[in-house]
């Protein structure tokens, strides 16, 4: 009945760089919110563009600050933060309790084990950007419980050199290829 | 006339920055004036921000050291938060920020010059109003009037370290020959990737203009060489 479209888990924080949420919708508004912010008052500031790992710190301790006093409750999400500086391209996972690691891959939320799992088995050295775009959509795709989970809609976004290292959505003809691609390869896995 | 030596200090110099193929050149005059009293004929002018980056200041000598001091305190906060050093652009935009927000009270104009890894040897002339502009060469100061038709006629891109460096002392050496308010020695500071060096040229070494008189270490030295007799006496009180 929800209109496709309308439930966004990604959201941009800057031209370079982009969020993915999971867990409480409205929790994670705020933490893009105030990533936002960080990334607009540190370019005034500075003059500069926020460097990812400046703004996954600031992420952070935003997030932490949440956990240190009795009359705040924790955020109830994680966020994987993703952008490209002046160092290439970071990728950040922001969790609850305001950890936040580096990462090649990452994964969050519900079927987070069996994510990580498949993105070990991928050789991310070797991919392109085109190429993880359609590696990410059989990953979700394959990781969703037919049976136990609710339907659900493929939304990606990306910062490389074809999107002129800005954080936009992949093109539709790319998102429709990935899309066609992680099923025929689950009906493989079924045909097993 | 008491007033002509207990103005403020201002430092009436003559300032330049200029890039080259692989870093950048600072250059400046070292008179500090109060007045018409020179207060200091030997001073520096072009102050370390970070490792890699220099600012050269002119105009009132209070305000330029406050505005340098501040931002080097807020890039070493700024490279210890980054973990890396922090770029040239970063160093000018502090500087930009502190005198356009403070214009009313501030009177200086400021040249910041670096190297970074990112975008190589950079000049950035930040002037009164706390404009910020990038360029490729600059000057500034009160000497620098009587150099942009000289800079128009000799500067090129592309300069090796040996000629963007005698581009600047022959620049400063020629301002100080026409502008009473910079003289003394000529600083310059040379940034790039292999780090920072400092020269001073002192008025023996630099070209005469206008048949100057030679330099000399003392008037005594003259009398000496000019009269066999024995060397005067200081008087005796």
């Amino acid at each position: 009945m929800m209109l496709p479209g309308s439930n966004r888990r990604i959201h941009a924080v800057h031209r370079h760089s982009g969020m993915a949420i999971a867990g409480l919708a409205a929790d994670g508004r705020q933490i893009v919110t105030r990533a936002k912010s960080e990334a607009t008052s540190y370019e005034k500031v500075y003059g500069e563009p926020i460097p990812v790992k400046e703004l996954a710190e600031r992420v952070a301790s935003y997030v932490h600050l949440c956990t240190l006093y009795w009359w705040l409750r924790p955020f109830g999400c994680g966020v994987i933060l993703g952008g490209y500086d002046c160092n290439g391209p970071e990728l950040y996972m922001v969790e609850p309790s305001g950890v936040s690691y580096r990462y090649f891959g990452a994964a969050i939320g519900k079927g987070r084990q069996a994510a990580k799992t498949e993105i070990e088995k991928l050789k991310l050295s070797e991919l392109t950007c085109r190429q993880g775009v359609i590696e990410v959509a059989k990953i979700i795709y394959g990781v969703h419980d037919e049976a136990k989970d609710k339907a659900f809609e493929l939304e990606m976004s990306w910062v490389c050199e074809e999107s002129n290292y800005q954080h936009q959505k992949v093109p539709d003809d790319l998102l429709e290829e990935a899309k066609a691609a992680a099923k025929a390869a689950l009906e493989d896995m079924d045909d097993d | 006339m008491e007033g002509l030596r207990n103005a403020p200090h201002s430092m009436g110099t003559t300032i330049i920055g200029v890039t080259y193929d692989g870093g950048v050149v600072l250059g400046a005059d070292s008179r500090t004036s109060t007045g018409m009293y020179v207060a200091n004929r030997a001073s520096d002018k072009i102050t370390q921000l970070t490792d890699n980056v220099y600012v050269c200041r002119s105009g009132s000598a209070a305000d330029s050291q406050i505005v340098s001091d501040y931002v080097r305190y807020f890039l070493e906060q700024h490279t210890i938060q980054l973990g890396e050093p922090t770029t040239v652009k970063v160093a000018a935009n502090l500087v930009r920020l502190l005198s356009y927000q403070n214009k009313n009270m501030l009177q200086t104009g400021l040249i910041v010059g670096g190297w970074d890894k990112h975008e190589g040897g950079q000049i950035y002339s930040i002037p009164l109003g706390g404009t910020i502009l990038k360029e490729p060469f600059t000057i500034g100061g009160s000497g620098s009037s009587y150099l942009y038709g000289f800079f128009d006629q000799a500067w090129k891109e592309g300069m090796s370290k040996e000629e963007a460096e005698k581009l600047v002392v022959k620049a400063v050496s020629l301002a100080i020959a026409r502008d009473g308010a910079s003289g003394g020695v000529v600083r310059t500071v040379i940034i790039n990737a292999d780090g920072v060096t400092r020269n001073v040229y002192t008025g023996d070494t630099l070209p005469l203009w206008h048949e100057e008189l030679e330099a000399h270490n003392s008037l005594l030295d003259i009398l000496s060489s000019g009269s066999s007799a024995e060397s005067p006496v200081p008087m005796s009180t």
